[in-house]
């Protein structure tokens, strides 16, 4: 079958297409049996799984989303910590997190099981959601508004760290959410820490 | 290198070439190479290892400031130095040096010419000129917006133009790339196809040029946005800027396995097992590799779900596959090589007898392993669209291109770099002691350090971030007390490869500048700065063919004539399959979303 053994600096002479030893197709084969399951496993999860990227995504102008941030804080505002105000929405409801530098605004009251439309978006430059230490995290562009249908599975006071770098205050910029269990009468907040 | 093959060497340069073009012969490969294509070689090489040491440099500062316990730099400085780092590594360390392996390997294999000395010098004029304009405004604090730039964050305009500027000479030697292998066929240069290694190279500078037009159409509108002249919508900006900003890793990994394929020939006379898969690999990389932009937008709003998945698999994982038959070809060659050489007994004794002594094997053999085991498997799964929340943003995904890039791709550059001392800029390669164990010294580190970041990003620990003990944040946030640990260790593994880096710049300073004349060399005769594959040139058998019939014959079994390497894959399987469904479990605890 074969004939001119060289190496990856030599020129091959005449036809190279030669066929492969048996060994070599069948990892040729398994490997690309393996990429078929990697595949295979996204639209799996999107039919099955509970946690998907998807969204309700739409355009939005950065100054009407914020808008619609501070009609919704005035809405269903229970209390505040260190000047921000913290919101309780009803289950099922739209809820808007609006990302600025260097502030998440409004902290949120969620109950857990329930379901929410976290709305998503930012009055600047990108910034990045991440829940701690539950370690979920999006993407947060100017101009984009991103729904997402989150469902809270554990209650207590979690975090939200911007992980994209936004400016020279990024550290600083962190944001608070909290979830009661479900039965709880209407909340009294405690602290934040610190 | 074989004695199987008609030398390339015999061939020869053309006569009709311009006058004044002057060769030398090859001592070791007896390969006709052109004067100025090597002082291109030379040039890039060089200015590519001076940004490698800031690069370095800033990388040190980073760690020490990245550790909380010691969090040297104040927060201004630590942003501005990461982005130094990223554009001085990515982008000007690595390019450069990638132009270096462009003109060597379209010049140097095929015993021809550089078709266009004054363009080729044109071109690296441009790059150092935009290199030093967007270096002096990142010292300058004019450009604070890291290695992304991520619109609206706003830099001064000359950064942009200063990008545009050396991508277009990097452009340019892409046009010479292929100008060279049109002339060296037209002159007839060497007969047959292309050598593998040349193959690669070409499928890197083809990569280049998408990824370099991408770049276009992202820096000359935000070079006029910034100007004030045009609006540019941030998603749109993250969704063409990361088609040049991983497009060009891609460019790296092309490159890199161009790379293994000349070390693993040098070295140890590694052979092309199959010239058709290799290639066809290669081929894969160029068809759909340009699609993994998608890999940093799947939490992003702007795409929906069919686009993310279609584009963060490369189209159902094709360009996966084709890393996952490099990573197959490349060592199986090596082991047939050895094979062929006589390491014939068990499953392992083309490693155990392999010259582990020399700098350009090690660098290989880790180059290979850490890219495979670390970098691919985290980059595969990361790269997963669910799989991406949470991952994104996280020291996850510093710590997986780490992997990649600087275990894998700046491991094998340096690792080339030892042979290319010798055989390009004609030097011993200088302190010798520390060369041999310079490549063990920066894979143990970044091995530390690529896991570690990858543990610390499991908790939710952010990249790119001043401080994760949030002091001057309105509400605490307590990091797992594991996570101190984690960042220790990330330093360790940061300063250990930063230490093999420095030594690495030594010798090739040291080698370059002051270094000691080649001289003669005596083959079989192993001599102080210079590799074992130069002194003991792994030649073939004048039977090697015979050999090459019998180890694919019967005798040898369904393992065929690589058993070593067939065990070793199925164990990367095992460890690609374990990592990746442990990470959807992982995910099916969280929050519902979608």
């Amino acid at each position: 079958m074969h004939i001119d053994t060289h190496t990856g600096l030599d020129s091959p002479k005449g036809n190279w297409w030669k066929p492969a030893h048996k060994a070599e197709k069948t990892w040729v084969v398994i490997a690309f049996a393996w990429c078929m399951v990697l595949f295979a496993m996204m639209p799996l999860w999107h039919w099955k799984g509970g946690q998907n990227p998807s969204g309700i995504r739409r355009r939005t102008n950065p100054a009407q989303f914020y808008q619609r941030t501070l009609e919704f804080t005035k809405q269903y505002k229970v209390g505040e910590d260190r000047g921000m105000p913290i919101v309780a929405p009803p289950p099922g409801s739209d809820v808007y997190l609006t990302a600025l530098s260097f502030q998440w605004t409004p902290i949120l009251r969620l109950q857990r099981g329930k379901e929410y439309i976290l709305h998503l978006s930012s009055l600047d430059v990108n910034h990045g959601f991440s829940l701690y230490p539950i370690n979920v995290n999006f993407q947060v562009v100017p101009g984009y508004d991103y729904g997402l249908r989150v469902t809270p599975n554990s209650s207590g006071d979690f975090r939200i760290i911007c992980n994209e770098f936004c400016g020279i205050g990024h550290h600083t910029m962190v944001g608070r959410v909290i979830v009661d269990e479900p039965t709880a009468a209407p909340p009294s907040t405690p602290g934040g820490g610190q | 290198m074989t004695t199987a093959t008609v030398p390339a060497g015999s061939v020869g340069p053309a006569t009709d070439v311009p006058p004044g073009t002057r060769f030398r012969t090859c001592e070791f490969t007896g390969r006709s190479l052109h004067d100025t294509a090597m002082s291109l070689t030379r040039a890039n090489a060089v200015v590519s290892v001076v940004a490698l040491l800031i690069g370095a440099i800033a990388a040190v500062l980073i760690v020490l400031t990245r550790w909380q316990a010691v969090h040297l730099l104040p927060a201004v400085w630590f942003y501005r130095i990461l982005g130094v780092h990223g554009m001085s590594m990515l982008i000007f360390f690595i390019i450069f040096f990638e132009m270096a392996v462009l003109h060597f390997c379209s010049t140097a294999l095929l015993n021809a010419r550089c078709s266009a000395p004054k363009t080729s010098w044109l071109a690296f004029g441009l790059m150092a000129a935009g290199a030093l304009t967007v270096e002096g405004l990142m010292w300058a604090g004019k450009a604070d917006v890291l290695f992304t730039s991520y619109v609206p964050l706003r830099a001064h305009p000359m950064f942009y133009l200063g990008v545009i500027v050396f991508a277009v000479g990097a452009l340019l030697v892409c046009g010479v790339f292929f100008a060279n292998l049109v002339v060296a066929k037209r002159e007839r240069t060497y007969v047959g196809s292309m050598p593998l290694v040349v193959y690669g190279a070409m499928t890197a500078a083809i990569i280049a040029v998408i990824t370099l037009v991408h770049g276009a159409m992202i820096y000359i509108p935000t070079f006029l946005w910034s100007l004030g002249y045009m609006n540019v919508d941030p998603q749109v900006y993250r969704l063409l800027w990361w088609a040049l900003g991983h497009s060009s890793q891609q460019i790296n990994v092309a490159a890199m396995v161009a790379i293994w394929y000349m070390l693993g020939a040098l070295t140890i006379g590694a052979v092309v097992l199959n010239e058709k898969i290799s290639r066809s690999a290669f081929v894969l990389y160029i068809l759909f590799i340009s699609m993994a932009s998608a890999h940093h937008l799947l939490v992003d709003p702007g795409m929906g779900t069919a686009w993310k998945i279609t584009n963060t698999s490369y189209f159902m994982y094709m360009a996966v596959l084709a890393s996952m038959l490099h990573g197959f070809t490349v060592p199986a060659g090596m082991e047939l090589g050895m094979r062929l050489r006589g390491f014939t007994n068990g499953m392992f004794e083309w490693l155990r007898k392999a010259p582990w002594g020399d700098p350009g094997f090690s660098s290989l053999v880790l180059s290979v392993v850490v890219f495979g085991f670390v970098g691919g498997i985290t980059g595969v799964t990361i790269g997963t669209e669910q799989i991406n929340i949470i991952v994104h943003n996280t020291l996850r995904s510093p710590g997986h291109f780490h992997a990649t890039v600087v275990s894998g791709t700046a491991m094998a550059f340096m690792g080339v770099t030892y042979y290319l001392l010798p055989l390009v800029f004609q030097r011993k390669v200088a302190f010798w002691k520390l060369a041999k164990i310079q490549p063990y010294i920066f894979a143990t580190g970044m091995f530390i350090f690529t896991i570690s970041m990858t543990f610390a990003g499991s908790f939710g620990v952010p990249r790119r971030h001043w401080d994760i003990s949030f002091t001057q944040a309105p509400f605490d946030v307590q990091f797992n007390p594991a996570v101190d640990v984690l960042l220790a260790l990330v330093a360790l593994g940061g300063l250990t490869a930063a230490t093999g880096a420095f030594i690495f710049i030594a010798i090739a300073v040291k080698s370059v500048f002051f270094g000691e004349p080649l001289g003669r060399v005596t083959p079989q005769v192993a001599m102080v700065g210079v590799p074992q594959g130069l002194t003991h040139p792994p030649q073939h058998a004048p039977d090697v063919n015979a050999r090459w019939e019998e180890l694919h014959g019967p005798k040898m079994g369904w393992m065929g004539p690589a058993p070593g390497t067939l065990v070793l894959v199925f164990v990367f399987l095992g460890a690609f399959m374990l990592y990746f469904f442990v990470n959807w479990k992982v995910l099916s605890f969280v929050w519902r979303i979608g």
